[in-house]
C-alpha cells in the first residue's frame, strides 16, 4: 500500500476491517444463543452447539475480538495522528495484530469445545491467558513509546484515557488470571470462594470500566471533535472526570455481589462509589455532547455524527442505570434477572458498538482517502442500530423485572405465588422480543461490514486507475 | 468560560510526561482493588467458620472422606463429585444457574438458608452466578433423587415442559478419566483443599479408582447430591452478622 504515508497506517487499516468482521461474526453467535433461550431445539443436543459453551464465545468476540481490534485500531490510529509522528514500532504493531488474531481463532476453537477458566469474561485458558498478556504488553508498550516520541508538548486527552486502560488492563488480568495448570488446557484458579468472587467482580466491572468505558472515551474525544470539526467542549471538564473516573471506578466490583456471602462493608463501598461515580461519567457524556453546541444542524446530514451523539446518549442512561442497579435495595430486585442483561447491552450496544461505528466510518473515509460508499447505508445502519438496541433494552427491563417480582411474590395465604418454572414459562415472549432486536442490530452490522467492503474496493479501484488522490 | 486554558501545575506535568502520567495512574488505580480484595483475606469475620468452627468438618485422625455425612460441616470435594464440578464448569452450567442464596424470606423458601462463604472456600474458581436463567442449585443437594437428575440432565424438558435447558445425552455415555481425575485432585491439593493421605493416598492415585466404569453422569449428579449439604445449621443463629 502507500509506502510514502507519514504514519503507519496499514496495521490500522487492517484493525478496522477486522472490528468489523469480528462484529458481525461475534452479534450473530449473540442472535443465536438468544435464539436458544426463546427454542431451545436450536441448542441442537451438539455439545459445541449448546448454549453453555457459545456464550462465553459470544462474550469474548464481542468484547475483545470486536473491541480489542476497534481498541487497537483507534488507539493506533489517534496517537499518531494527536502526536504527530508514526507508531514507535510498526513491527511490533504487526506482532500485536497477528497474536491477537491468532488468540481469537484459539478461542473460536478451544471455547465450544469447553476448555474454559469458568470466569467470566476471562474464560480462556492458561496458555491463551499468557498470549493475551504478551499481546497486551506490545501494545501498551509500542503506545506509551510513541507518546514519548510526540512532537507536541502535551498528551492529547484521548492517549489519557487509552493509557488508563492500558495499565488497569494488565493489572486485572494478571491477577484475576492467577490459576494452577490442572492440563494443558484444564486449570483451577488459585483463589475460592469469596476472594474468588470479590477479584472475579473486581476484574468484570473494570474490563468495563476501562476496557469498555476509558478505551472508548478516549476514542470519543478523537472522533467526535474530529467529525463535528469542532473543539472539545471543556478541558477542565476532561482533567476533572478523567481522574475522578480513573480512581473511582476500580471501587465498582463490589455491587455485582450485593446480598451475596460478600462482607456488608464491601457491598456498601461498591454501591457508594458506584453511584458518586454517575457525575464524572456524566461529565464525559456532557463533554462529548455539548462539542456540538452551536453545531447540532449537523446531525441533520452527517449520518457518522448521529452514531457519535446517539452512543453518548446511551452511554448517559446506562451510566445512570448502573449505579441505581448497584445500590443494595434496587439489586435485591434486579441481581440475576434480565435487567442486568438489558443494562450490559445498553451499554454495550449503544455505547460501545455505536461510538465505535462512528470512529471506525470516520477512518475508513480517511484510511483510503474516500467518501463512504453509500450514506444511505451510514443512515441505514444507524437506524437498524438504535431500534434494535432499544428493542433488545426495553425486552429486557421488562422480563428482567418480571422475573425478580414474580420470585418475590407471596400470594393472600403467605405462600410463593409463583413456582420457578413459571417465572420461565413468562420469560418466553421477551426472550423472542430480545432475539429479534438483537437480529436487527446484527443486521445493521452487516449493512456496516457491505458498505465498508464497497468503499474499500471502490477506493482501491479509483487508486488503480491512477485518479488524483484527495487533498 | 476563560478563554485560557491553563492547568495546575500538577496537571501541567503529568500532561508534559507519559511516564510520569503512567506512575500516577499505577498507583491510584492500584487503590480500589486493594481495599477490597485483600482485607478479605485476613479480616475473620469475612469467613463464618472463624465465629463457628462447628460448621466446618472436624476430621477425626484416619477419617477419610467416605466417613463423612450429610451435615458434618464443610470437606473438600470427592474425586467424583470434583469431576462432576469440571463438568459442570465445562458445561457453562453457572452461565444460567446461581449458587448463592441471598438472606431473604423468598429465597429462604424457595432455596433454604442463605448461602455462608465459608461454604465455598474450596471452590477454586467460586461457582456463585451472576444469573437465574435456571434456579439457584446452592442447596439443590438432597432435595431431587438421582434418578430425577439423570433424565433431568438428559432430557429437561421432560421433567419440566417450560425448562429451556439444552439436553445432555452425552454425560450418559462419556466415561470419565482416571488420571485427568488424579490431576484435578492433586491441584486442589497444592492449592491447599486439606486432602489428607488416607483419602487417596500420598500420590493421590487413588482418585483414579473412584471414578473407574462410571459416567460423567454419575460424577455430575454426585456433585449436585452434595450440594448445600455439609453445615447444620442452628436455628436462631445468626451466621453472618
Amino acid at each position: 500500500m502507500e509506502t510514502t504515508e507519514k504514519y503507519h497506517f496499514d496495521v490500522v487499516r487492517w484493525f478496522t476491517i477486522m472490528a468489523v468482521v469480528y462484529l458481525v461474526v461475534g452479534t450473530l453467535v449473540g442472535v443465536l444463543i438468544a435464539s436458544q433461550l426463546a427454542w431451545p431445539a436450536l441448542n441442537f443436543d451438539i455439545p459445541e452447539l449448546t448454549f453453555g459453551r457459545l456464550r462465553p464465545l459470544h462474550t469474548n468476540a464481542v468484547i475483545f475480538a470486536f473491541g480489542g481490534c476497534a481498541l487497537m485500531a483507534t488507539a493506533f490510529y489517534t496517537v499518531q495522528r494527536t502526536c504527530g509522528v508514526p507508531l514507535w514500532s510498526n513491527k511490533l504493531a504487526w506482532f500485536t495484530f497477528f497474536l491477537w488474531n491468532f488468540i481469537i481463532v484459539a478461542a473460536v476453537i478451544t471455547l465450544p469445545l469447553g476448555l474454559t477458566q469458568g470466569k467470566e469474561y476471562a474464560e480462556l485458558e492458561w496458555p491463551l491467558d499468557i498470549l493475551i498478556a504478551i499481546a497486551w504488553l506490545a501494545y501498551s508498550f509500542n503506545f506509551v513509546m510513541t507518546i514519548a516520541n510526540r512532537k507536541t508538548s502535551h498528551i492529547y486527552v484521548s492517549n489519557w484515557f487509552f493509557l488508563g486502560m492500558m495499565v488497569m488492563i494488565t493489572y486485572l488480568h494478571v491477577v484475576n488470571s492467577l490459576a494452577i495448570p490442572v492440563s494443558w488446557f484444564n486449570s483451577y484458579s488459585i483463589f475460592s470462594g469469596v476472594q474468588d468472587a470479590m477479584i472475579q467482580w473486581w476484574w468484570g466491572h473494570n474490563a468495563v470500566g476501562y476496557y469498555l468505558t476509558a478505551g472508548f472515551l478516549g476514542i470519543m474525544y478523537y472522533f467526535v471533535p474530529k467529525q463535528a470539526n469542532r473543539p472539545v467542549f471543556s478541558y477542565r471538564l476532561s482533567v476533572i472526570h478523567f481522574w475522578a473516573l480513573m480512581f473511582g471506578y476500580v471501587w465498582l466490583g463490589a455491587h455485582h455481589l450485593q446480598y451475596t456471602a460478600l462482607p456488608d462493608w464491601t457491598g456498601s463501598l461498591g454501591a457508594a462509589v458506584s453511584l458518586a461515580m454517575i457525575i464524572p461519567s456524566w461529565g464525559g457524556a456532557v463533554n462529548g455532547m455539548m462539542t456540538l453546541s452551536g453545531a447540532w444542524d449537523k446531525l441533520r446530514t452527517d449520518y457518522v455524527l448521529r452514531f457519535l451523539i446517539m452512543s453518548l446518549a446511551f452511554y448517559a442512561m446506562s451510566t445512570f442505570e448502573g449505579p441505581v442497579m448497584s445500590s443494595k435495595t434496587v439489586n435485591a430486585l434486579s441481581h440475576y434477572t434480565d435487567w442486568t442483561i438489558g443494562h450490559v447491552h445498553s451499554g454495550a450496544l449503544g455505547w460501545v458498538v455505536m461510538v465505535a461505528a462512528g470512529a471506525i466510518y470516520h477512518m475508513v473515509m480517511k484510511l483510503w482517502n474516500t467518501e463512504m460508499y453509500s450514506a444511505k447505508l451510514v443512515n441505514l445502519h444507524f437506524w437498524l442500530a438504535t431500534i434494535g438496541a432499544v428493542i433488545y433494552i426495553v425486552a429486557m427491563w421488562v422480563s428482567g423485572i418480571m422475573q425478580g417480582l414474580m420470585w418475590r411474590d407471596y400470594d393472600a395465604f403467605g405462600t410463593l405465588s409463583y413456582t420457578f418454572a413459571e417465572s420461565v414459562a413468562a420469560m418466553h415472549p421477551y426472550y423472542v422480543m430480545r432475539a429479534v432486536g438483537g437480529a436487527i442490530y446484527w443486521l445493521g452490522g452487516a449493512v456496516m461490514l457491505y458498505n465498508i467492503i464497497m468503499t474499500i474496493r471502490m477506493a482501491s479501484a479509483t487508486r488503480a486507475v491512477g485518479a488524483p488522490a484527495k487533498a | 468560560m476563560s478563554n485560557q486554558i491553563h492547568s495546575t501545575k500538577l496537571q501541567d506535568k503529568v500532561e508534559s510526561n507519559v511516564f510520569v502520567m503512567f506512575v500516577m495512574l499505577a498507583v491510584l488505580l492500584s487503590v480500589g482493588g486493594l481495599v477490597e480484595i485483600v482485607p478479605l483475606f485476613y479480616l475473620k469475620g469475612t469467613m463464618e467458620h472463624n465465629k463457628h468452627p462447628e460448621i466446618v468438618w472436624q476430621r477425626e485422625p484416619g477419617e477419610t472422606l467416605a466417613d463423612w455425612k450429610p451435615g458434618d460441616g464443610i470437606r473438600p470435594y470427592t474425586a467424583l463429585e470434583l469431576a462432576g464440578r469440571d463438568i459442570y464448569i465445562r458445561e457453562g452450567c453457572y452461565l444460567c444457574h446461581s449458587q448463592m442464596i441471598r438472606p431473604f424470606r423468598d429465597e429462604k423458601e424457595r432455596y433454604g438458608h442463605y448461602s455462608l462463604a465459608s461454604e465455598s472456600m474450596y471452590d477454586h474458581p467460586f461457582q456463585w452466578g451472576s444469573k437465574r436463567t435456571g434456579p439457584d442449585l446452592a442447596r439443590v443437594g438432597g432435595k431431587y433423587s438421582d434418578e430425577w437428575h439423570r433424565q433431568h440432565l438428559i432430557a429437561p424438558r421432560s421433567l419440566v415442559p417450560e425448562s429451556v435447558m439444552p439436553n445432555y445425552p452425552w454425560l450418559a455415555t462419556n466415561m470419565l478419566d482416571g488420571d485427568s481425575v488424579v490431576s484435578m485432585v492433586k491441584a486442589m491439593a497444592t492449592l491447599g483443599v486439606p486432602y489428607t493421605e488416607d483419602d487417596y493416598g500420598a500420590d493421590f492415585s487413588r482418585a483414579a479408582e473412584e471414578v473407574k466404569g462410571k459416567t460423567e453422569l454419575d460424577a455430575v449428579v454426585a456433585y449436585l447430591q452434595v450440594l448445600g449439604t455439609m453445615v447444620t445449621f442452628e436455628e436462631g443463629v445468626d451466621y453472618r452478622e
